[in-house]
């Protein structure tokens, strides 16, 4: 919780400086705005929530911050970098990583593969076409140590078809975890799982490391009030409020406009 | 320790070479002492092969669905006839090393602009692409010989020594064994590399692959150019074999042909061309001497059972019905 301390000389705002940023980001999809004027700031380190109700932009602005769609108008910074314009792989290389609401498994692979081909791109390896993939040590014990660190590794050798849904949730985020992001983008970690299982994806997102910053978007209120220590809410594309988890709840604007609605269905 | 995992002793043994594959090169040894009179077909089943590793590397590995893999195999073959019918190039090795050389440059410029797409976009552009060389070839008559193609290409005999006999196709077989077997040799170190475990990572999940900052265009080109260079050499070879050079070799027949002996075989396993190539062109012909009207229907029947209820082909098969592991991959 408490702030690092400070090197000696450095000037005090430097803590104040967000890791990832955006100045009125904007996205239109002709006549729907999916984003609008969105400022956003994600600390080092934290635990930010994004809820809003179904169609709110919640995976638009996911979509934005990765690279995937370029926004109509507005900025992203990372680091105070303008990377509006840079592109997803290079994003990726620069810290930012995220999972899927619906998985996006290498299905037909074994999960070490999975989490391999991760580990393999970050550390510059998967380019190289000579010496076998499996004799890349360094590669593999640290797939190998991540599935463990997750509780994967007795399903290490399984294809993910052979999987259940909920083991399959926990190598999406073993993929992100292999890129070793500073800024981890979880959409709807838990969505999909039975609700018997999902305490096994709430633990994972728990037991994150603190050093990376994540920003998680869910349905599941208790995941959210547990998990985050600031809470935005988005309202058809722009913030509709932001404070921490007690403000939120104490709310009534967002009560009408979300939770109510979430408790009535 | 994290080493000694079971998965991971998979993932370190998996590119060993097993005792089994050895058995595709000594039948074909065998096949060069027990039939030296089919040794033309021997040769035309080696050269499909090649042909077909090299679209399961781009096919079955990377995912990239064409149509026009024959645009590489006719771009390898035209660069061995006219350079020989026009008294440039004689020499085969060397020939044969320009036609890689030639196909690599086809399948790298096409690839930039092509491999943007995918899906049914990519298939009908890689079509297109042949039919636009296939054209050319037909109009550029003075070099190509147009619809009637080229033919008694003056080759140099192999390493000075060995003469290219259309009658006894000795030198021939063994040429395309041998190439066969480094070109094959090269895929296989291919495939199991982390480049190739790229490849199949795009394959099975191109988003993914993006969003684990992989620059995927580039892998898929690169994987196409070395693909489009090992098929131009698989069309150098059949044209120094053939001494002749057609149409054919840019036709949408042949670009069919081998689609459907990898589908038959089995597509992103290594020796499913091998499989494939045996089987179809034996069926061919066998088909063909009982049925010579309507043996193609024979094929059909059997594509369409291959297609329905093995849609990793023969090798597939062969996978389910053994003790569960990843075969041939």
């Amino acid at each position: 919780m408490s702030a690092p301390p400070l090197e000696a000389g450095a000037p005090p705002t430097k803590t104040a400086a967000p890791l990832l940023e955006t100045r009125a980001l904007s996205r239109s999809f002709g006549a729907l705005t999916a984003a609008r004027d969105v400022d956003f700031r994600l600390e080092p380190g934290a635990r930010h929530a994004l809820i809003g109700p179904n169609g709110a932009g919640k995976t638009t602005f996911v979509n934005l911050l990765t690279g995937v769609l370029a926004p109509s108008s507005g900025a992203i910074l990372l680091k105070g970098r303008d990377i509006t314009r840079v592109a997803q792989a290079e994003r990726v290389k620069l810290g930012i990583a995220r999972t899927f609401q619906i998985n996006r498994l290498f299905r037909g692979l074994t999960v070490l593969e999975n989490v391999y081909i991760a580990v393999a791109e970050r550390t510059g390896v998967a380019p190289s076409k000579w010496r076998p993939a499996g004799l890349r040590r360094p590669v593999v014990d640290e797939a190998m140590a991540l599935l463990e660190s997750l509780k994967l590794a007795s399903d290490a050798a399984r294809r993910i078809a052979e999987l259940p849904y909920g083991r399959q949730r926990l190598v999406e985020l073993a993929i992100a975890l292999g890129l070793r992001p500073e800024v981890l983008l979880l959409d709807e970690p838990a969505a999909g799982v039975p609700s018997a299982e999902s305490h096994i994806i709430l633990d994972a997102v728990a037991a994150l490391p603190a050093d990376i910053a994540v920003l998680i978007i869910d349905h599941d209120m208790d995941l959210i009030f547990r998990f985050a220590r600031r809470i935005t809410v988005l309202v058809s594309g722009a913030v509709f409020a932001s404070g921490t988890p007690a403000e939120i709840g104490a709310n009534a604007a967002v009560r009408a406009v979300y939770l109510g609605q979430a408790s009535h269905g | 320790m994290t080493g000694a995992h079971p998965a991971a002793l998979a993932l370190a043994r998996r590119h060993r070479l097993r005792p089994w594959e050895a058995l595709p090169w000594l039948l074909a040894l065998g096949w060069f002492f027990a039939f030296p009179r089919h040794l033309g077909f021997g040769t035309e089943v080696l050269i499909t092969i090649l042909f077909a590793v090299s679209l399961d590397l781009a096919l079955g590995y990377a995912g990239i669905v064409t149509l026009g893999h024959a645009a590489f195999f006719g771009a390898g073959a035209y660069t061995v006839g006219m350079l020989a019918k026009h008294g440039i190039w004689h020499e085969p090795l060397t020939g044969l090393a320009l036609a890689g050389a030639v196909a690599a440059a086809v399948g790298f410029g096409s690839g930039l602009v092509l491999l943007r797409t995918r899906g049914l976009t990519l298939l009908m552009l890689t079509l297109c692409t042949m039919a636009l060389l296939e054209e050319a070839a037909n109009l550029a008559h003075a070099w190509t010989g147009g619809f009637d193609g080229l033919d008694s290409l003056p080759i140099a005999p192999l390493l000075g020594r060995f003469e290219f006999n259309p009658l006894i196709p000795r030198t021939q077989y063994l040429y395309a064994l041998a190439v066969l077997f480094l070109c094959f040799a090269f895929v296989r170190t291919l495939v199991y590399s982390p480049f190739g475990q790229s490849l199949t990572g795009i394959r099975e999940n191109a988003p993914r692959m993006h969003a684990v900052g992989a620059p995927v265009p580039r892998r898929l080109v690169v994987c196409y150019t070395l693909s489009a260079a090992i098929a131009g050499i698989a069309g150098g070879i059949w044209a120094q074999a053939n001494a002749y050079v057609n149409l054919g070799t840019l036709g949408l027949d042949r670009a069919a042909t081998v689609l459907i002996i990898l589908a038959l075989g089995g597509h992103g396993r290594l020796y499913g061309p091998f499989v494939g190539a045996v089987a179809y062109m034996a069926l061919a012909h066998y088909l063909s001497k009982i049925y010579p009207t309507a043996w193609q229907l024979g094929l059909g029947l059997l594509l369409v059972v291959i297609a329905l209820f093995a849609k990793n082909g023969i090798l597939g098969i062969a996978a389910a019905l053994g003790p569960r592991r990843r075969a041939g991959a």
